[in-house]
Parts: C-alpha cells; structure tokens; sequence
C-alpha cells in the first residue's frame, strides 16, 4: 500500500525523477509543463505534501521539512533551466528594426505667448509678488481718469483706445487693476496684473491686441532705487544675466518721475541695427513712481506711502526672446509657428 | 519734434557730436528717434568739368556737354547759360533725389541722350542763385562729392516728444535742455520792442469774451508789408524741418512758432471787419471755411476768432479762407496768444484738423511767451518785408497765472529717489533748466517755475527733474523689503494651468485668438434668434468689419486657425483656447465677461505612422479627453446627455452631448454640423468641446484627500442584456450605481455590440461589475447573491433582455 512506503524515499524518488526531467527540456513550455507536473495544484509535490497527513504523527515534521525543501530545490532549478533557455533565445533570436520611429505620443504646444507669461509671473512670484487679473471691457475712469488722464489731454493720443462707448473702452493696458487692487486693499502691495490690452492699431509692429503684464508695488518709504533693483533683477532674469540694462526719463500721466527701461540690442549687441533703429538699444519696459494723484484718487495718503509701477507687453519679450519679426504670427496660430516652441 | 543741428547752435554752442549729443538728450528724457544727415541727398552730386560743349541741333538754347566725373565721362545736355568748357560744377547722377521730390534720370532730350544734370545752387537746395549751374574752384577734385566739396553739413534731429514737454516743442526749448546738460547759456533772440508808445491802439482792438478759454491774446500791426518769396535762409531753415515755405509772412510766423514753440498767425489786417479781433465761442451750426479751403461746421463752445462781424480763425487750429494772407496783404495783424489745452484738443477732434498750432495748444503754451514771440515775428517782419511796424504790443491778459512756488524737501526727494544728494546739487540742477530756487531752513526749497514747464506743479515733478537731470543711471539700484503677507495665487489661475498642462499632455496645442469677432459669426454658427450669445459688444471703431463686435464664442476664432493651417496642408489638428467672451448687458455698462475654453480635434485620431492605419477621429475622442481631464481634476458627477435638438446650433443633432453638472449645464461637445462647417466653408469634420470655464473651475475640489488603500482582492462578474437603442448607456450606469449597494465599487461598460443577432432597434451592452468588501474576502456565492439582485433590476427597469 502506498501510503506505508517510506515518505523520504517517496519524495527523494519524485526529485530525482524531476530533476532528470528537466535534462531533457529544450525549451520553455516544457519547463512550464514540468512546472504543473510537479509544483502546480495538483502536482506531484503537492500531493506528497497533502498526504503527509497519514503518516504517524512523529514522522510528519520531518516529511513536511524533506518535501517542502525539495519544492524549493525543484522551484529553483526549474527557474534557473528557464532563464537560461530566455538568455540563448535573447542572444539568437530574430532582431527587430530599431530605427523604426516609436508611436507616436507628442505633447502640445503651449502658446508662446503663455510661455513667455508663465516665465514673467513665475519670476515675480519668486520676487514675493501675487497675482491678479481683471476686466478687459473697462470705463473710462479706471482706464484714464483714475490714472491721471484727464479728459481731452493728449496724453490720451499715447494709447488708441477702441471705444464701445463714450464711457467704456476696451483697455488699453493693465493699469485700470492698479486702481482696482488699491481700492480694494491697503498697502503693503506687492502684485503683478497679466492680462489682454487693446489699441486701436494694425501693422507689422502693432496687433490691436496684445497681452501686459502690469506691476505695482507700495509701502512705506518706496523709492525709485527699489524700481531699479526689481526691474534689474526681473530684466536680468527674463533676457540674460549679463543682459546691460538703462533707465531713461520718459513720461506716464500715472507715474512721476517715468522710466523707461532698455536693454542693449539683443541682435546688434549695442552697434545699432533695423531691430533697435539704430540705437542700439530696445525698450522693454515702463514703469514710474506711483503718481500721488492716483494716491489720491484711491483715498491713499501721498505723504504716508509710496510705490512704483511697470508694465510690458510679453509679444515684445517674445519676439525679442525668441527672433520673431512679424507681431502677427502670434495670433495666426499656424502649427509650422507654433511648434517651433 | 524735428530740428537741425545748425539751427539748434544758432542759440546754444555744441561741441560734441550729433551722436554723443543725442545720447544725452535720449538720457535726459528727450528720447531722439532719429539722425540723418541733412544733405545725404547731395551723395550721388559730384564735382565735374566740362571737358567740351557743343550746341544742340534741335535747340539753340541747349548745349551738349561732356562732363569728366573723374572715374568716367558722361553726355550731359544742359541749358545754362554760363555752361562753357572747362568749367568744374556739380554734376548729379542719376538716381539723384533732390528734398522737393525731383528725380535725376537718365533721359533724352530733344533726341539726345543725357546722363545726368548740371546743377545751379538752387537746384540742389543749398542757395537762391538760379541763374546759371553752380562754379566750383577749378582745383576741385573730379569726382568728389558735392557736400564735402562745399563744406555742407547738418543733422537733422527726430525727437519722440512726451506729451508732458511742449516747452520743447520750439528750438529754444531744446537749446535751454542742451544748456543744462552741456552747461553753456541760451542765446534768445533779441527781445527788443522795436517799436513803443502804443500807437497799435489807434488801429485795433482785442476783447476776449471767454477768458478760461482764451487767457491771454496779443496783437502787433505791421504796415506796408511787400508779400513775396522769403530769403533763402528762412525758406532753407524750414525746409531742414519739413515745412513747406509759402511766402514771406507765414513762413515768418511759422518759424518763430519753430524757435519759440509760440503758433502765430498772420491775418490780412485790411480784411479784418471794424479791423479788431474779438475771441468769443463760436454758436452751434455756424460754418467756416478754414485755409485750406474746406468748409467746417462749428459745435457750440468752439474758440472762434472773430472780426467785428464773422469768424475769421478757428483758435488755435487754422486760420480763416477769409482774412488769409495773399499777394496784395498790405497791412498784417499779427496773434499770439494762449488757448485752454482742453477747448483747442476738443475742435481739433471733432473736425478731424491737426496742425501744428493745435499740437503745441493743446499740450499747452508758455503764457509768458506771448510777448516775446510776437515781437520776433514783428521785427523779422520788418526786416524781411520791408514793413513798418506799428508802435506798442496789444496784449491782453484777463487772468494772468501767477508764478507756480512749490516747497521741496530734500530729505523727501532723496527718500522718493532712494539717493544722497545735498540741497547744493539739487538746486543746481533746478537752476540750470532756469527754475528759481530759495533755500528755506534746513531741509526746504523754495522753486519758482518758469511759466514755459506748463507741465510741473507739484513737487514729485521736481524731483523728477532732479532725477533725470543727475541721471537715472547714477540712482543706486536696491530692494524693497518682502511684506510677509502674500497670498496664494487664485483657483482660477491655478486650475487654467492645470487644465493647459492637461490638455497639452493630450496633445492639444494652444491657439490664442483676437477677441473681435464679426457680426455674421452669429449666422455662421446657426444660433437661434434668443441665443444669448448674439447679445454681441459693439465696437464704435473697428479696424475691419471683421474686428466690429466682441467674440461670444471662442469657435469662430479656432476654426480660422483650422482654415489657415488646412491651407498649409496640416489637416489633423487638435487645438485649444482659454480665453474671455463677452456679453452685452446695456448701453454704457461693462459686459458680462467669461471665461471659456475650447477645444478643437479635427482630422486623423492619430498622427501619420507606420504603427496604424489612418483613422478619422470621432465623437468618442474628444468626449474621452473631456472625461480625462474631469478625472484629472477629481471632478465627479458630471453628466453627459445628448444635447436637445433647441441647443444644436451649430453640432449635428444626436451626434452631441450637453455636459451637465447637476442640472446645471457646463459646455457642450459634438461634432460641426454640416450647415455651420458650410457656413465656415470647412471641408473636413470638425469635433468641438466648449466648457464654461466660470461654472466649471467652481466645481474642482480644492483639497484632496487621501482614502485607505483596499486590502481585499475584488471580485468582478460580467453580464450582458439587451436594450433598446437610444437607452444612453449612462443612464443604465447610473442606475447600477444608485441602487445603493456597499459592495459594488465599479461599473465598467466594456463593449457594445448593433446587428446580427441582436434584434434591429435594439442594442447589446456588456458590463462589468466589480464588488469589494473593506472587511473580508469575498466569497462567490455571496457575491453571486448580489449580482443576481442588482443586474435583475436593470432587466426591469430598462426592460432588457439577456441575450
């Protein structure tokens, strides 16, 4: 009867069977075979070791210890016989043609004009500023005369405005949210205001629209050497660290004293070229020491606070960034331009 | 603002270059646009010498000529009468254009050939002599060119003027601006009166009747005046700035308005009615005809210059048709006055009339100028047209303003400007653009200012004077303290990012379009005649009937992107937008402002490859980018139904979906309809998504939590059954999900099956259920329990059958 034969002999019996087995397998489907027969559900090990139940009761851990040891040696062979037989097919196998182009899986494109957005907000949130946004259909006040444009005053003539009405406008830059922000919050203000601009204009150097990105920062005991240092760091930080930068007196109605900020031409280096007419430099920015009058007009107290303000136009970065001379492309949305970025 | 070099050192002396010194202008504010070199056109003039002259065959008074121009010898008919062998003169090339248009071409004259042009002094702009060609030194070198040979050489300036400088707006001004920059003195013209007592009373009178907007009016009266051309040097002068010279009298006023900034006029005093000037507004309706010989009609509360009867100059603008100076003027008054910046800027606009007085009045004029300015004019007058002037100025100045003093801190200027300059260097600065200043206490000066800075009036105008005066460059550069208070960015900026990131990682590329959109896009895109969106914003003045209105919807932009790049031969396109639409709300209200965003997939599902046949892409692409981008957002519960046939406007009945939160309905997606894509004149399928981006951001969670990781394995039980065909799928998902039971953690639809053998009308859907308990292992009996239940359900509920 079967089940009085030694238990030891048995299991040694079924290893070696197993074992020589293996010796003859070429491939890796007999491995998996040899693998059902012996250690699957209802493979030779499994049984040994579900019968080891009717042997006396002193001689099981023995056989359990004997049989488990020989699934292990067995799992471990037949492991070994299979990587083996995979390492030859590997090594001869038919090859495939690598050079063959993947699937493909391309990204988007983000807007050059998001590009160089998120560039700007990204350096001025490391500047410690915040971020606001706001309406691109405004009225007259928070367009012009918060901003010290009274009415019928050339300074007017700086910014062709498209009218929806005598009283509203579309915006002609962010500067309306200066007014805005200060309306609604005390100082210290430190924020920069990305949005669309509209100006009544069309050639090869003017979209009727175009996108700003304002700034304005005000506290206590503000001054124009803390304009220099921000625009400097921001300037340095958007073109190059190397980049020469030069503040120029210039005029806003909503800033007093005005700067302008230029960089050396970044296609001439400074020798003058069609780029910069010449003058070897390229205005990138306006900005200004808040003037007291638009203090005024958002109940600030001129003589407790102080504060600049800049903005720029981001196609004008863009297209200096990058060597774009036609201000139209940015919003023909022509793939072959839009991949390039 | 134009002007020439030589014409500036007529009141400063410049010794540095014009390079150099328009840098320093730029540096002071003065921002130079341009340089060119005034006699760049005399280039291709050079000197040559009659090397033989010989008379023309068909016409006496021509001669043929051989000019040696060293490198070569040119044929050269010629008609001076001082043209003889030997004789060096300059010859221009052709190609040669002279300031007046004129163009040196090769040509035949009277059958001969002629390569070129002898040329008298006046011909080629630099003197009056037009009697015979121009005699060069017989030493002069062949060839050389005509501007080095006569020594001839002149910058002429472009200055990009803010419109906060019209003191610069005559020559002086920037002669005063050279002066602080380069130190020196300003040489004025010679302010004498020529001419006092105050005879000019017994000729004419001035009464102002508006005096806010005409603060101050003075008149001088020059008689015997002989009207005719102006000397070469007053006619050179304003051709080196671009104006044209008309005759004696007005290019006088014209070029004391170019050295003073001051307009003049010069009106026909014999044609003035009661020969007196009054300033009063003009009545609405009135019509005048201005110098230029339009007919105007006036608006109430235009300046009117007016004779004793009728308007004869629109103030500050334009002088009148009617009082003009002409070839039999004997006797000029002459104006100089001040107009209110705001009345003068007003007329200009409503009649569409820029001239140079209106430029220089409504940025505002030196009141204490007038007088000074209206002398110039009357003493050149004299000189130049043998004229007498009238003893005594007119002038009158009902308010005269009195001298603007503002009190400036030092300690405040160098706290605004972030500098250390002391009281001395700050008021040399103020000092040398001729400002007064009184040192007061420790801390405080006292400035006066000049009546010509119309523009300063409170103290951070000084200190930009300062500023700018000691160089912005010279301003030390530091930082400003972080306030400790910065807020997070807002939702909506956030989640616009994640969505673009989303999107691009689904190879979407972004598409930023105009605003404006055109009227008819409302027709294109079908929209029924309540659609909110035909609420469109108008523009008063649009660039092109195209840019007329305000876009409502992002779709007709994207689809212009999808017409340009199909003309370039990209036909698969997967394209979005984030942008505003704007509805209107009412006449002089601000419009209803919202942010969409669309997204646009037309052509193949997948780029060109060898992986794949080409396949067109469909409904079920873009829906999937919708449902990947709610999960990315972790934005449940949100529903997709077939769009009722009223919002199909412009995507195919039953080929579109509504997406709803709740009832609330968020955007749309289908493909265009046939009509609308006509309408747009698109020739592929075209499948659209529009979200609300307003209604949709609110929806995103703000703060995501983490849930325990299940740790039973899961049991899942397939099932199919039979339903009819518009049964929407969701609608038996949702139900599965509603019935409330524990255990079912997923409802997956994994294939659905119209034909044979599924009866017609009828569709079959395979599901798969999976089932897991937080607590324990399932077993199968216990889950086939359940199965059994809730699939039982669906069969009555949609009575569906199993297959």
């Amino acid at each position: 009867m079967d089940w009085i034969l030694p238990v030891e002999k048995k299991i040694e019996q079924i290893r070696d069977e197993a074992l020589a087995e293996l010796e003859g397998v070429a491939d890796t489907a007999g491995i998996q075979a040899l693998s059902i027969k012996y250690l699957g559900r209802k493979g030779l090990v499994s049984l040994f070791l579900r019968n080891i139940s009717n042997l006396p009761e002193e001689e099981r851990p023995e056989a359990g210890k004997n049989a488990n040891n020989v699934k292990n040696l067995l799992e471990k062979h037949f492991d070994e016989k299979r990587l083996r037989l995979e390492s030859v097919a590997a090594d001869s196998g038919l090859s495939i043609d690598v050079s063959l182009p993947g699937r493909p899986s391309n990204r988007g494109v983000l807007h050059p004009i998001s590009q160089i957005n998120n560039q700007i907000t990204d350096i001025f949130a490391r500047l410690g500023f915040d971020i606001a946004e706001g309406p691109e259909v405004e009225t007259d006040y928070y367009n012009f005369e918060a901003l010290n444009f009274p009415k019928d005053h050339p300074a007017r003539d700086m910014q062709d405005t498209f009218f929806i009405s005598d009283d509203i406008v579309l915006r002609t830059h962010t500067s309306p949210l200066q007014i805005r922000i200060m309306e609604k919050k005390r100082p210290p203000i430190r924020v920069i205001m990305p949005g669309r601009v509209y100006r009544c204009d069309s050639d090869l150097t003017h979209t009727p629209m175009f996108h700003q990105v304002e700034g304005l920062v005000v506290d206590k005991d503000i001054s124009f050497s803390d304009l220099k240092g921000i625009l400097t760091t921001f300037v340095h930080q958007i073109f190059d660290e190397d980049i020469s930068l030069r503040f120029r007196p210039s005029f806003f109605p909503f800033t007093e004293p005005s700067a302008e900020v230029d960089i050396l031409c970044v296609i001439c280096r400074g020798k003058g070229c069609r780029v910069c007419s010449q003058t070897g430099w390229l205005e990138v920015l306006g900005s200004g020491m808040v003037h007291p009058a638009v203090f005024e007009n958002v109940d600030y107290e001129p003589s407790m606070i102080s504060g600049f303000a800049f903005g720029m136009g981001v196609e004008r970065i863009a297209m200096l960034k990058y060597g774009i001379d036609d201000l139209r492309k940015f919003f023909e949305n022509d793939f072959r331009f839009l991949g390039q970025f | 603002m134009k002007f020439s070099l030589s014409w500036l050192r007529e009141y400063i002396p410049v010794e540095i270059s014009a390079e150099e010194l328009s840098d320093r202008l730029t540096m002071v504010g003065l921002e130079v646009d341009s340089l060119s070199d005034r006699y760049r056109y005399l280039n291709t003039v050079v000197a040559g010498r009659i090397l033989e002259s010989k008379p023309h065959p068909d016409a006496k008074s021509l001669k043929i000529c051989v000019v040696d121009i060293g490198d070569k010898k040119l044929k050269i008919v010629c008609g001076a009468p001082n043209v003889e062998t030997g004789l060096v003169t300059a010859c221009a090339i052709p190609g040669t254009v002279f300031p007046d248009g004129r163009v040196v071409e090769k040509a035949v004259i009277r059958n001969t050939e002629s390569n070129g042009m002898l040329c008298s002094e006046y011909e080629l702009g630099i003197g009056p002599n037009s009697s015979g060609i121009l005699v060069l030194n017989p030493d002069t070198v062949l060839g050389e060119k005509a501007a080095n040979v006569l020594g001839l050489s002149d910058t002429i300036f472009e200055i990009d003027l803010t419109p906060n400088r019209p003191d610069c707006l005559g020559i002086i001004g920037i002669a005063r601006e050279v002066a602080a920059i380069l130190g020196g003195t300003v040489r004025y013209p010679e302010k004498t009166d020529a001419g006092s007592g105050s005879a000019v009373f017994d000729y004419t009178s001035v009464s102002i009747q508006d005096p806010d907007l005409c603060p101050r009016y003075c008149a001088r009266i020059v008689l015997d005046v002989t009207v005719g051309p102006s000397p070469f040097w007053l006619q050179d002068r304003l051709l080196s700035v671009g104006m044209r010279p008309i005759n004696n009298l007005v290019d006088i006023t014209n070029f004391v308005m170019m050295e003073t900034g001051q307009p003049l006029h010069a009106f026909d005093f014999d044609k003035l009615a009661g020969n007196r000037i009054v300033v009063r507004a003009a009545e609405k309706g009135e019509s005048f005809t201005t110098l230029d010989g339009k007919e105007r009609i006036l608006s109430s509360g235009m300046l009117m210059i007016c004779d004793a009867e009728k308007p004869v100059a629109l103030a500050g603008v334009m002088g009148g048709f009617n009082s003009e100076i002409s070839k039999e003027t004997r006797r000029v008054l002459i104006e100089s006055a001040c107009f209110n910046q705001a009345s003068v800027r007003r007329t200009s606009k409503i009649l569409g009339l820029n001239t140079d007085a209106s430029h220089r009045f409504e940025r505002g004029v030196d009141p204490g100028g007038t007088v000074a300015a209206i002398n110039r004019a009357a003493i050149l007058m004299q000189e130049i047209t043998g004229g007498r002037l009238v003893k005594g100025v007119v002038d009158e100045h009902p308010g005269p303003a009195a001298t603007k003093r503002i009190p400036l801190s030092i300690k405040h200027t160098n706290r605004l400007l972030g500098t250390d300059l002391d009281r001395r260097s700050i008021a040399n600065h103020l000092v040398s653009i001729e400002f007064c200043v009184e040192a007061r206490g420790d801390d405080l000066l006292v400035v006066s200012v000049p009546s010509f800075r119309v523009d300063v009036s409170r103290r951070e105008d000084l200190v930009e004077e300062v500023a700018r005066l000691s160089g912005y460059n010279n301003i030390p550069t530091t930082f400003p303290l972080v306030p400790s208070d910065m807020k997070l960015p807002s939702k909506q900026l956030v989640i616009r990012n994640e969505i673009k990131n989303f999107l691009l990682g689904y190879g979407f590329s972004e598409a930023i379009n105009y605003s404006f959109a055109r009227p008819s896009a409302c027709e294109q895109l079908r929209l029924g005649p309540d659609d909110t969106r035909r609420n469109m914003l108008e523009i008063v003045n649009p660039l092109s009937e195209e840019q007329s209105v305000m876009r409502t919807s992002l779709l007709p932009g994207l689809i212009g992107s999808i017409h340009r790049n199909v003309s370039m031969q990209i036909k698969t396109l997967r394209l979005f937008e984030i942008g505003k639409v704007f509805f209107n709300t009412g006449k002089n209200r601000q419009p209803r402002e919202v942010e969409n965003l669309a997204c646009i997939w037309t052509g193949k599902r997948d780029e060109f490859s060898w992986h794949s046949k080409e396949v067109d892409c469909d409904f079920y692409d873009i829906k999937g980018v919708a449902e990947g981008l709610f999960n990315a957002l972790k934005v449940e519960k949100i529903k997709f139904t077939s769009l009722p046939a009223e919002l199909c406007c412009y995507v195919k009945p039953g080929h579109a979906a509504g997406i709803y939160a709740g009832e609330e309905i968020i955007g749309i997606m289908g493909e265009i309809h046939p009509e609308a894509a006509a309408n747009f004149d698109l020739k592929q399928s075209v499948f659209v998504l529009e979200l609300e981006l307003d209604r949709f951001i609110p929806l995103v969670p703000g703060v995501k939590t983490s849930k325990p990781l299940p740790k039973y394995p899961s049991v899942s039980r397939d099932f199919t059954i039979i339903v009819d065909r518009d049964i929407e799928a969701q609608s038996i998902v949702e139900h599965l999900e509603s019935v409330n039971e524990k255990m079912l953690e997923k409802v997956q639809l994994f294939d659905v099956y119209e034909g044979k053998p599924v009866p017609e009308g009828k569709k079959s859907l395979s599901l798969r259920l999976m089932y897991r308990s937080p607590e324990k292992t399932l077993e199968d009996e216990f889950v086939n329990r359940i199965h059994n239940r809730i699939s039982g359900t669906v069969l009555t509920v949609f009575s569906a059958a199993l297959p």
